[in-house]
């Protein structure tokens, strides 16, 4: 008879404490080491693997709505980056792998990994707290040092949080490199906490690409010569992200520019619109976003904390969430420069949006 | 083609068909030859499809939903716990899928969406079926339906997305982004549903009724209905919709009736769980009690190892619960009782674990403060608050606060469960009705059930819906926290009467005719009291617990007689038995299927007319629906007879004392709310066969004949209106005739003997009204299926009983054009009184005989009596199962034969049917009824 931990899931040793008090009790699993962080809610119902490794995901605690976890295990190709980025994993049930690509159980991942993980905790409870009061820093309690949930809550609370942090220099890459040595196009991309699907994308539309750290100073891209600058995805606050903003004002208009989520956030606070942090945040791959240009609905794949508010007029609405009618995409209404909120890469979600790659090529083509 | 493709086994399945009709699997040339050979029969447009087969692949389903602009969403997923080769109706089923990974997911999604386009779905919904290849994930289209389907209704009431009813807005034109989603009533309906719960489905089928036909599961779907529950988890969700069955389980065994898989030996319980059946899940669950590890039964059963692991979890756990010795130890220990609760397990089960009743789990539970929760399907996993209030329990911290009832007092309406023979969708038609009456007089409608495919299940249908098993442990947790006024047990058939008197004991205020009353009809002496009290005869009849007995009482009361065991549905084991030397046999029969409960038997009445009466009472004054004449003689069971109203055959002064006799029940009984007696006529005597205070089968088909919602009216009744008020208060006569005629699924069980019996086999219905019997008789024929052909060659063969009669009936047929043949038999009495027929052998004494015709097309209706009860006669089986495979329309009573005549005369007369609207016949009545 395999051990199914039935006493050690009665105990609930492990526990997350949010700063506003509330404690959820569960079981540890994965790395035994405390951390503290910043909690969040997804909704997609597949691809707990790829938000495991999206560096997106740095600085924060993942709730999984979807109750049943680690069904079908993890592999060596569904990863998202080189490392596993975020907190910790937050979920209901956790399983074993049945899959034929599994190569290790969730549990064996994170250990692997280094990432705590915490099951048996109610997460719809969770999830329809973070709702109602919106994301909440948080400590997340798994290893043998004993600590006391009052203790813990005022850890919580004492954590400096995302706001006004930048995550997107500690997840970056260390130096440029080459992705797709082949391509008619070279694109310069910013890696801010860039996921590899993005890379893969740009890679299907003909793109060589090579991947600056966040930090590289515009001369140094524009020096390159590349067709086009693609700005990446990435953790956290975009206005703290200051040097970004230099470098893309001294690209816009020189080269097209693309970017996603954070690296859309940014090219519109760089044009001068404004961002402001939303009380949950996107995250799931449900979202339907429409296309202005064409009324199109797309199920998109969504991760994101802040977005884009007020517009300057050079900036025009490309694409509006149809939930709550944030911004989820803009064009520059003269330079060759558009983003969107959303993924267009997907992993984890729908493919709906793939041929926004295919518009930056005919940018570059221009 | 075969041997084109080159490897055994193959799948074989007919176009244009429902449910895999015809179907199989095919693992050798002969096997091959025998299906292909049935499903090019079956098949509309003469075709087969074989294919490589795909057995023990991994099954996938997608439910998809485009519009017009090309917008398009995966409404749900479903995953099959049954491998490859079992029909998608006929497998346990998951929602969402559990076992691919998101590149997995996205790539069969996009294909989905790929396959609507490359149809050309111009708008609405389909579903998309995939196998994938579990050692290698090589995945393969299976099929797909431009159109809403069984799983349809699934997916909708699983995601809350209301699949046809966008569906239907999108044909008009609108566009996802267009509409809302009436769940948060704030997003588009252009999302893609997130479960943050599992959904189960699992099939209901009966092969108790058809005890002839193979249990095993293929490509051909056998079910009836299905159940569907909800649950925090896995394991949660699976043992809600065991138990959701109604098959008499409590959840995943655990309940004392496992003895027979528990037994089975090794090479037996191997077997079972290799070969798919309706039973195999519980055979695993021995396999696991046994220690067979979750390789070994996944070797044996392709079912993934990923639900073997929940199952194998569930049975060890048992002697978890065991290892609390006592009810007083598991109360000690809040902690394991919780988790007990959180694996599913029902307070019947942990009775049993623990030899204590469930009425002391349940204490116990509350005791500690153990309650569930309850969840709301809200379509986004949480993420935005749902309006619409859709629950289902679990047990978890967090449970979705009680909604306020704005004043309003609440009543529950408890609905029927899943569809099986005997208890279908008439039943979920009055419950829905109850709820609409009920809402529109102000109350707040409570509805509890777990069939996905009803109307009662919509989210729209009542004010707050709960999508739960119907046992007294779940409904009444849902009573208690909605702190409703009222429970009405009478609209959804049996399943709701048989908690009548347990919810009553556990507290529950059961409105309508009282559980008492409702109890006493059934007792046979209080009946027998009753009728002779109200003057009405009763055939003679008897109880006997055993063979001796039953022949005395037989002895006593003369032969034919009609023997049943006590305390069934349906009509289950029901038989007519002309003599004494079949008695024994089918009075052990009836034992086996009723073990310890007595024997009912009754004096057969042969050749009496069999009426339905369906009325209504205010507890005071009782207004009659209508009296239903049967088609069918008495000794064919109600459900399966076609019924004519108003009455063919019976005189003024007859009916007059029907309903005389209906008022006088109805006030004995106390019934307030709906009855319906069942009577037989003969020789201007009228006999009392039996009486039910609560909705039946043909509310229905009343309510629509007279343009009358009685089940809404009753509803009004039970919470005190009077007939009076309603406006209702004298019986609507109908200026046309309504007929109802039944549909039965014996194209699906080849073998399976054809003939009506007082056990129940029709699955359906259809209604069909003129203003002529006749025509009316003949459109309900047509409408079943049984097309009735207006010329060409009839088969005549009769039982001899019937042979005086069949005369004249002939001669018509004659005059009407056709040309007739018969067996010898037949053929010389018809020749006798002048009638030409072609003679053609007996199919056991040479050829050619009628099976010869039948390949050759050279019949094209078929008419065959058999004597009632009895064992039929092999010919006979065989005439009807060619005929039905071969879609020939068969006419097996003397009386449908009568009628089909009536029917074929007067439509050579008019020269054509009459087309009218409901709507254009309920102009002519005449009620007093304040809508």
């Amino acid at each position: 008879m395999p051990s199914y931990m039935w006493k050690e899931k009665r105990e609930k040793k492990a526990f997350l404490a949010l700063a506003d008090g509330t404690i959820f009790h569960g079981v540890g699993f994965g790395a035994e080491q405390d951390t503290v962080g910043e909690v969040v809610f997804n909704t997609g119902m597949s691809g707990y693997q790829e938000i495991l490794t999206d560096p997106s995901y740095a600085g924060q605690f993942v709730t999984l709505t979807a109750p049943e976890i680690g069904n079908y295990g993890c592999n060596a190709d569904d990863v998202e980056s080189r490392a596993l980025f975020l907190n910790g994993l937050i979920i209901h049930e956790l399983n074993l792998p049945s899959n034929f690509r599994s190569e290790w159980s969730l549990d064996e991942y994170l250990k692997q990994n280094g990432k705590s993980g915490i099951f048996g905790v109610d997460t719809r409870a969770l999830t329809l707290l973070l709702r109602d009061r919106g994301s909440q820093k948080a400590y997340l309690h798994v290893s043998k040092e004993p600590v006391d949930e009052k203790e813990a809550v005022r850890r919580a609370q004492e954590w400096e949080g995302l706001d006004g942090r930048d995550y997107a220099s500690k997840v970056t890459c260390q130096a440029r490199y080459e992705f797709n040595a082949e391509g008619r196009f070279h694109v310069a991309a910013y890696d801010f906490g860039i996921k590899l699907n993005i890379l893969r994308e740009l890679a299907a539309a003909d793109c060589r690409v090579t991947v600056f750290p966040a930090k590289t100073p515009a001369e140094e891209i524009l020096a390159d010569n590349p067709d086009g600058v693609f700005l990446s995805n990435g953790p956290a606050d975009p206005s703290a992200v200051t040097y970004a903003l230099e470098n893309i004002r001294k690209l816009l208009g020189k080269k097209p520019l693309m970017g996603i989520c954070l690296g859309h956030q940014l090219l519109g606070i760089a044009c001068g619109a404004t961002c402001g942090r939303l009380k949950f945040g996107h995250h799931g791959c449900n979202h339907p976003v429409r296309n202005l240009l064409t009324g199109a609905v797309e199920i998109t794949s969504q991760n994101h904390n802040y977005a884009l508010q007020k517009l300057p007029d050079c900036l025009e609405m490309t694409h509006l969430n149809l939930n709550d009618n944030t911004v989820e995409g803009i064009r520059h209404k003269s330079l060759p420069a558009f983003s969107v909120q959303y993924h267009p890469e997907a992993a984890p979600g729908p493919h709906d949006s793939q041929q926004l790659f295919d518009e930056f090529r005919k940018l570059m083509e221009k | 083609m075969a041997d084109t493709i080159g490897t055994w086994p193959l799948i074989i399945r007919p176009g244009f068909t429902l449910g895999g009709t015809g179907g199989g699997i095919a693992r050798n040339k002969e096997e091959f030859q025998t299906i292909v050979t049935r499903g090019l029969d079956a098949s509309l447009n003469t075709e087969v499809l074989i294919e490589e087969s795909l057995l023990g692949w991994k099954e996938f389903e997608m439910e998809v939903m485009c519009d017009r602009k090309g917008n398009a969403v995966i409404v749900c997923s479903i995953e099959n716990v049954d491998p490859m080769g079992v029909h998608t109706g006929d497998s346990i089923t998951i929602a969402p899928i559990q076992t691919l990974t998101d590149r997995e997911y996205q790539a069969m999604r996009d294909d989905s969406l790929k396959v609507m386009k490359a149809i050309g779905v111009e708008t609405g919904g389909s579903n998309v079926q995939w196998a994938v290849n579990p050692e290698t994930g090589r995945r393969i289209i299976i099929e797909m339906n431009p159109r809403v389907s069984r799983s349809s209704a699934l997916a909708s009431k699983a995601t809350g997305f209301p699949i046809a009813k966008i569906a239907a807005l999108l044909a008009v034109g609108y566009t996802l982004d267009e509409l809302r989603n009436d769940i948060t009533g704030s997003t588009p309906s252009c999302f893609e549903p997130s479960l943050d719960y599992i959904v189960t489905k699992v099939p209901r089928f009966t092969f108790e009724k058809f005890p002839k036909a193979d249990s095993t599961l293929g490509t051909q779907m056998k079910s009836v209905g299905e159940a569907m529950a909800i649950g925090r988890n896995l394991k949660q969700s699976f043992q809600k919709a065991l138990r959701s069955l109604e098959t008499g389980r409590a959840g995943f065994g655990a309940d004392g009736k496992d003895e027979k898989y528990e037994s089975a030996s090794d090479e037996v319980l191997a077997e079972e769980i290799a070969r798919p059946s309706a039973e195999r899940i519980f055979y695993v669950r021995a396999a696991f009690r046994r220690g067979w590890n979750v390789d070994r039964v996944y070797e044996l059963s392709g079912i993934d190892r990923y639900f073997l692991r929940h199952f194998e979890e569930l049975a060890c756990f048992e002697d978890e619960i065991r290892s609390a010795g006592t009810l007083e130890n598991l109360k000690k220990d809040h902690s394991l009782f919780r988790q007990i609760k959180e694996f599913g397990y029902s307070d019947r089960q942990i009775a049993f674990l623990l030899g204590c009743t469930e009425k002391d789990v349940s204490r116990a539970r509350r005791e500690t403060g153990l309650i569930p929760v309850f969840g709301s399907v809200d379509t986004c996993a949480g993420e935005f608050e749902a309006r619409t209030p859709y629950y289902y329990s679990c047990y978890a911290d967090h449970g979705e606060p009680r909604r306020d009832s704005a004043g309003k007092k609440s009543i529950m309406i408890l609905g029927g469960g899943p569809n099986r023979i005997g208890q279908g969708i008439e039943f979920d038609y009055c419950c829905c009705h109850a709820a609409f009456a009920l809402r529109k007089a102000g109350y707040e409608v409570v509805m509890v059930n777990s069939n996905p495919e009803t109307v009662s299940t919509d989210y729209d249908t009542s004010d707050k819906l709960y999508f739960e098993p119907l046992t007294l442990e779940d409904v009444m947790h849902v009573y208690e926290r909605e702190g409703c006024s009222g429970v009405i047990v009478q609209f959804g058939g049996q399943t709701p009467l048989n908690l009548a008197q347990k919810l009553k004991d556990a507290g529950a205020n059961v409105i309508g005719t009282s559980p008492d009353d409702i109890d006493l009809a059934e007792d046979r002496d209080y009946f027998k009291q009753l009728s002779a009290k109200i003057g009405i005869l009763q055939p003679e009849n008897g109880i006997a617990h055993n063979p001796e007995e039953a022949m005395e009482v037989c002895r006593r009361i003369g032969y034919p007689v009609l023997v049943r065991p006590s305390f069934v549905l349906g009509g289950r084991g029901m038989v007519i038995v002309h003599h004494e030397e079949n008695l024994r046999e089918f009075v052990e029969q009836a034992e086996a299927i009723a073990p310890g409960k007595p024997i009912l038997i009754d004096r057969f009445l042969q050749n009496a007319v069999e009426l339905d009466v369906d009325c209504i009472s205010d507890g005071h004054r009782t207004v009659i629906g209508a009296i239903l004449e049967h088609v069918e003689p008495a000794g064919i069971h109600s459900g399966d007879s076609a019924s004519i109203t108003p009455p063919m055959t019976l005189s003024q002064e007859i009916q007059e004392k029907v309903r005389e006799y209906a008022r006088a029940f109805a006030k004995e009984l106390h019934v307030c709310g709906l009855m319906n007696m069942q009577l037989a006529v003969k020789d201007g005597q009228i006999y009392m066969i039996e009486v039910n205070p609560r909705a039946s089968r043909t509310v229905p088909f009343v309510s629509k004949a007279i343009g009358v919602p009685l089940a809404g009216l009753a509803s009004l009744c039970q919470t005190g209106k009077t007939l009076d008020e309603l406006g209702f208060t004298e019986e609507v006569k109908i200026p046309y005739v309504a007929v109802k005629e039944a549909v039965f699924p014996f194209v699906k069980f080849p073998g399976v003997d054809v003939v009506l019996s007082p056990e129940m086999k029709s699955t359906g219905e259809v209604m069909s009204l003129d203003r002529d019997y006749g025509l009316a008789y003949l459109k309900s024929q047509i409408a079943a299926g049984n097309r009735l052909p207006s010329s060409g060659n009839v088969f005549i063969s009769i039982k001899d009983e019937d042979k005086p009669k069949v005369v004249p009936l002939a001669r018509r047929l004659e005059k009407l054009g056709y040309h007739l043949y018969a067996t010898r038999g037949t053929s010389t009495l018809l020749y006798d009184n002048g009638i030409k027929t072609n003679a053609i052998f007996r199919i056991s004494r040479g050829r050619p005989n009628l099976l010869d015709l039948i390949r050759d097309k050279e019949v094209q209706w078929i008419v065959n009596t058999t004597e009632q009860g009895e064992e039929a006669m092999v010919d006979e089986v065989q005439i009807r199962s060619k005929a039905i495979i071969a879609g020939i329309p068969l006419t097996t009573t003397l009386e449908g034969l009568v009628a089909a005549i009536e029917g074929l005369t007067d439509k050579m007369d008019f020269g054509r049917f009459e087309v009218c609207s409901l709507q254009e016949y309920h102009r002519h009545i005449h009620t007093a009824l304040k809508r």
